[in-house]
């Protein structure tokens, strides 16, 4: 055997462990090649997927990643999980760099990094039984647990809250969130240390979505696992994660503890997106109203990102400066520790309504401005 | 075609029961493994202008009602019964040519994914263009500039040329924006929405409930707003209608349906979903279990089965019975009125956060 | 678009070459001797070496494949006269140019192909459009049920029998033969009605119920839905938005059969005694006949090369998603 195959040692376990982060991400990049031209075919571009992301998750914790369509946070979680290799930059899982390492030099780690997917239906092998589903990883892995595998996947069934009976069926026979439990209880087969879940409730019903949640939550909290939590609903976040990253095209705007996010946030588009979540309210004198904002249009292309701040051409309070210069993710005055916005002309840390509602939509603002005068 | 023109129908006094009104609709579809009645017993009243919230998840029948609506289900696989009367007209018995000139001229739709319901064929222009020809019976040229205006009037940039443009090109909040304009091409009376903004991101989909509310103030429409989502209906309507396995289960206002639901389907509901400022240390109580089949639906209350409270009820009315559902305000829940608050206010509203 | 046509056909040059040295070098692995099968029984060893050197045979391997490739651009010289581009070599077998021999076949092969597609193009697709129009109704049922049963005959089947009642049992037609359609139209017409019927009967079948279920398909589409929703009558929405999406998969299967029909029906030619373009490709490989070979290989492969762009052009002129990416 190489010795290449073995990964950079790593260092004293035990020693430290309280400061170390489980992963580390640093300056990640990955950019999907677009292909074209004439005669000869030859990359012209590139989409720039996730473009200089730094972000670490400590042991036990669950960190969410939240963002529209297009802003990478899948493809983060594909990177972490090392399904996709970077471009550039770094990833270090317990002070082992695995940015590069290969499929070989993965094998011992693969069993601590797993994904749930999105779509229980596409996601699990329609011609195997259950059994055999979440015992594969164990057997790839070689892994004999006390007790026979059999014994093991009847007690991970137990642990989702599926029927150990149903060792012997096939996924057609289970409804989308027993799916879904199904594909927790294969990522839990190995005993992993983080789980990347993407979007693991979203193609659920509402009924459905509490429990699958209500499942993962469990997981988080029992085993100590932790979790990069990736998905679109930033209420379901919020319960789910401690610290909370906002993507926006392939980077990370704001990034701090949940409270910080939801409560005080720093960064025009966070602002936008908490004004665009719709909710029901119980009760009017409740919670004071909370601001307006309407962006126009969709996220543009992430082949031609706008130049310095990304966010520039949607943003309200855009200047020159943010075409010319990308803001840096830092701790504004005023943050909490840990609370970092890269924003050049930040807003005040709160989500109240403003005194005039911000509404860019050349549409809406049209009709708006004529029912205003209109008695 | 002039007839069809909304400024000489002389605007006749909706009756009592509303510009559209449903009762007792029936459908069922039949299937290899029997008959599946995926709406049953269902009546509802929408009012001029107004907006109805129609919530549930798959397969409570929300959507099936409104194809049903607008007779754009199979009729080889479907039998609908009922009544479905539009501004006095009777639906269900209409002729295939009567209700081709209703389609997209009185009632239109909006549907969930506007890169599928769009057709790659054709450019946006010329599909927006295509009902305002056939119901006006407007030229070409006419058309394409009533087509140019309306997508300008639901804020695409440089409407003229991109009208000129396919689905494939415009991102998906213009698709839905573009989609918003055909129907509304002919000024219809009514408009049914199903799930319009579940496949946009949550900025784009601000907007684009925000436009049709905007549009709906404008234009007068009523809307028929189907989705699964709390948080998009309490934005959304002026009445709502909670379904469940085929049948509406709750209806009242707005402010009443959410501040003091009454079903446990509802309650089930509200407590699945964390809000933005949901108290963090409540955990969610899920509704137990799985949506039933309608191929074998639950006899009585179709909900008994994940239900919490059937016990409080007494005696077995929650699996013989069917409980009734009023026309206003009401729930379908054998539980007693007093019984109804007093939970909401004591188990229910405190995990609420 | 046009970026698109030269980068293929560019391509298809290509591949038409490989295709080429494909079969020369595995025709000549093969253990065989054309030369002393051509010479006979009682060949003589200077017999044998005149027609090596004849035949070419005692140049070096690379040099026989590149004379051969060249000639179809340049023609070439050969002792018994001049063969003018494209050559495709001489026939070991026949001694007769390989080009005019196709040429001499093609119109018969060109004849059936385009007679069947024609027809079951017309009656297949259009039958089960229809089936599919009037889903559910005795039409729909009397259309499915007969392209199953069609679907399952074979034409070595269906032709023996066909000919036995037209030809030798009522005498109403005489035997199939092709006549070229620049001499007798009538003839043409006539002698190769039953083959091409018999061929595009089993055709018909397949394309009915390939027509039905990619147009089913196609009506449970959303635009198509939305159409509807729009007031759009159902034959409007049937002809303008559905009909269009469900080409695509007919225009792949067309283009698939057509070329593959181009390169020779052996089995149509075989049941009718005709000579086209299959049965010289049968000749060429029982005759381990070189130049035939490659002839009737290169030639049916540019079809399919050709036949594969236009397919492609075809489905960027349906869809313009496809046109304008």
């Amino acid at each position: 055997m190489k010795e290449d195959l073995v990964l950079p040692a790593t260092r004293e376990a035990g020693a430290g462990t309280a400061q170390e982060p489980l992963l580390t991400v640093s300056g990640l990049v990955k950019h999907f090649p677009v292909k074209g031209g004439f005669p000869i075919k030859r990359t012209v571009g590139a989409v720039q997927a996730v473009d200089g992301l730094d972000l670490t998750v400590q042991a036990g914790e669950s960190f969410g990643l939240v963002g529209e369509s297009g802003c990478g946070k899948s493809t983060t979680g594909r990177l972490i999980t090392r399904l996709l290799e970077p471009t550039a930059g770094t990833i270090t899982y317990r002070g082992r760099d695995i940015s590069h390492a290969t499929r070989k030099q993965l094998a011992p780690i693969r069993s601590e990094i797993q994904m749930i997917f999105q779509d229980p239906y596409s996601s699990l092998n329609p011609r195997q039984t259950v059994g055999k589903i979440i015992s594969s990883p164990m057997e790839i892995n070689g892994i004999d647990p006390a007790g026979g595998r059999e014994a093991r996947v009847r007690e991970l069934l137990e642990i989702v809250g599926l029927n150990p009976e149903h060792y012997n069926r096939f996924p057609h026979e289970f409804s989308g969130g027993q799916r879904q439990r199904i594909g927790v209880a294969r990522a839990l087969a190995l005993e992993p240390k983080l789980i990347v879940a993407d979007e693991p409730v979203s193609a659920l019903d509402v009924s459905i979505q509490a429990q699958v949640v209500n499942l993962l939550q469990k997981v988080q909290n029992e085993l100590g696992i932790a979790f990069v939590f990736i998905a679109h609903d930033l209420a379901i976040v919020r319960h789910f994660s401690q610290r909370v990253a906002v993507m926006y095209l392939g980077k990370i705007i704001e990034v701090g503890d949940r409270d910080s996010i939801y409560a005080r946030p720093r960064h025009p588009y966070t602002h936008a997106l908490l004004s665009a979540v719709p909710e029901v309210t119980l009760a009017e004198e409740e919670a004071p109203q909370r601001e307006r904002i309407r962006l126009a249009g969709d996220v543009p292309s992430p082949i031609s990102p706008p130049s310095g701040c990304r966010f520039r051409t949607r943003c309200w309070k855009a200047q020159d400066k943010c075409a010319a210069e990308e803001p840096p993710l830092i701790q504004l005055s005023g943050n909490r520790a840990g609370h970092l916005t890269a924003c050049h002309f930040p807003e005040e840390p709160s989500t109240e309504a403003r005194d005039e509602d911000i509404v860019l939509d050349p549409a809406l603002a049209a009709l708006e401005e004529g029912k205003t005068e209109a008695p | 075609m002039t007839t069809l023109t909304k400024a000489e129908g002389a605007p006749a006094p909706a009756g009592p029961d509303g510009f559209l009104s449903v009762r007792d609709l029936q459908v069922t579809f039949s299937t290899e493994d029997g008959p599946v009645k995926a709406v049953d017993g269902l009546s509802f009243d929408l009012h001029r202008g107004k907006t109805l919230g129609i919530v549930g998840e798959s397969g409570s029948g929300k959507s099936v009602t409104n194809l049903t609506v607008l007779g754009l289900h199979d009729p080889l696989f479907t039998t609908v019964d009922g009544e479905i009367v539009l501004d006095g007209k009777e639906l269900i018995t209409a002729t295939e040519k009567e209700m081709e000139r209703l389609r997209g001229n009185r009632v239109a739709m909006i549907f969930q994914d506007p890169l599928t319901a769009l057709s790659p064929f054709y450019t946006i222009g010329r599909q927006i263009a295509e009902p305002y020809m056939k119901h006006t019976g407007a030229s070409k040229k006419a058309a394409r500039e009533r087509a140019v205006e309306m997508l300008a009037k639901v804020g695409i940039p440089n409407p003229r040329e991109r009208a000129q443009d396919y689905p494939h090109q415009f991102s998906g909040g213009m698709r839905q924006r573009a989609m918003i304009a055909m129907a509304l091409v002919c000024d219809p009376d009514l408009v049914i929405a199903d799930e319009p903004t579940t496949a946009l991101d949550v900025t784009v989909q601000a907007q684009i409930l925000d436009l049709l509310k905007d549009l709906q103030r404008e234009f007068g429409t009523a809307i028929v707003f189907i989705t699964h989502d709390l948080g998009v209906i309490a934005d959304m309507a002026d009445d709502i209608m909670v379904m469940y396995a085929g049948r509406a289960v709750e209806r009242g206002t707005v402010d009443q349906v959410l501040r003091s639901p009454q079903h446990p389907y509802t309650w089930g509901l509200l407590n699945s979903m964390p809000r933005l400022d949901s108290d963090l240390g409540t955990p969610l109580s899920p509704i137990p279990g799985t949506p039933p089949s309608l191929l074998t639906p639950p006899s009585g209350c179709r909900f008994h089965p994940r239900c919490a409270f059937r016990d409080r009820v007494g005696g077995d009315r929650c699996v013989t019975e069917r409980p009734p559902l009023g026309p206003d305000r009401s729930s379908a829940c054998h539980l007693g009125t007093e019984q109804k608050r007093t939970i909401f206010v004591e188990e229910i509203r405190p995990r609420l956060g | 678009m046009l970026q698109f046509i030269i980068r293929r056909t560019v391509g298809a040059f290509v591949t038409l070459f490989l295709i080429g040295a494909a079969t020369f070098f595995l025709f000549v692995a093969a253990p065989s001797d054309y030369a002393s099968l051509a010479c006979g029984k009682d060949c003589s060893p200077q017999r044998l070496a005149d027609i090596r050197e004849a035949l070419g045979l005692n140049l070096p391997l690379a040099q026989q494949f590149w004379d051969f490739m060249s000639g179809i651009v340049t023609g070439r010289d050969y002792p018994t006269g001049h063969c003018s581009a494209p050559c495709l070599g001489v026939s070991f077998y026949s001694g007769d140019m390989v080009w005019s021999t196709i040429m001499d076949r093609f119109p018969l092969t060109l004849t059936l192909t385009a007679g069947g597609a024609i027809v079951f193009l017309v009656v297949g697709v259009g039958a089960g459009m229809i089936a599919a129009y009037r889903r559910g109704t005795l039409v729909d049922k009397v259309a499915t049920g007969a392209s199953m049963v069609l679907s399952s005959f074979q034409i070595y089947f269906l032709g023996p029998v066909v000919l036995t009642i037209l030809v030798y049992g009522t005498g109403l037609m005489e035997d199939p033969k092709y006549v070229p359609v620049t001499e007798d139209p009538v003839g043409w017409f006539v002698g190769m009605s039953i083959p091409v019927c018999v061929m595009a009967t089993i055709f018909t079948a397949q394309y009915t119920r390939m027509a039905r279920s990619s147009m089913i398909e196609q009506l449970a589409e959303d635009h198509v839905r939305t159409a509807r929703a729009k007031g759009m009558s159902r034959k409007y929405v049937f002809l303008r938005y559905a009909w269009r999406g469900s080409l695509i998969p007919i225009v792949t299967v067309l283009g698939i059969d057509v070329s593959s029909m181009l390169g020779g029906a052996v089995v149509t030619e075989l049941t009718f005694s005709l000579q086209g373009i299959g049965r010289l490709a049968v000749d060429g490989a029982v005759n381990k006949d070189l130049p035939l070979t490659m002839g009737v290989m290169l030639f049916g492969a540019f079809f399919i090369l050709l036949i594969n762009i236009l397919t492609d052009v075809t489905y960027a002129w349906i869809d313009p998603r496809i046109r304008l990416s």
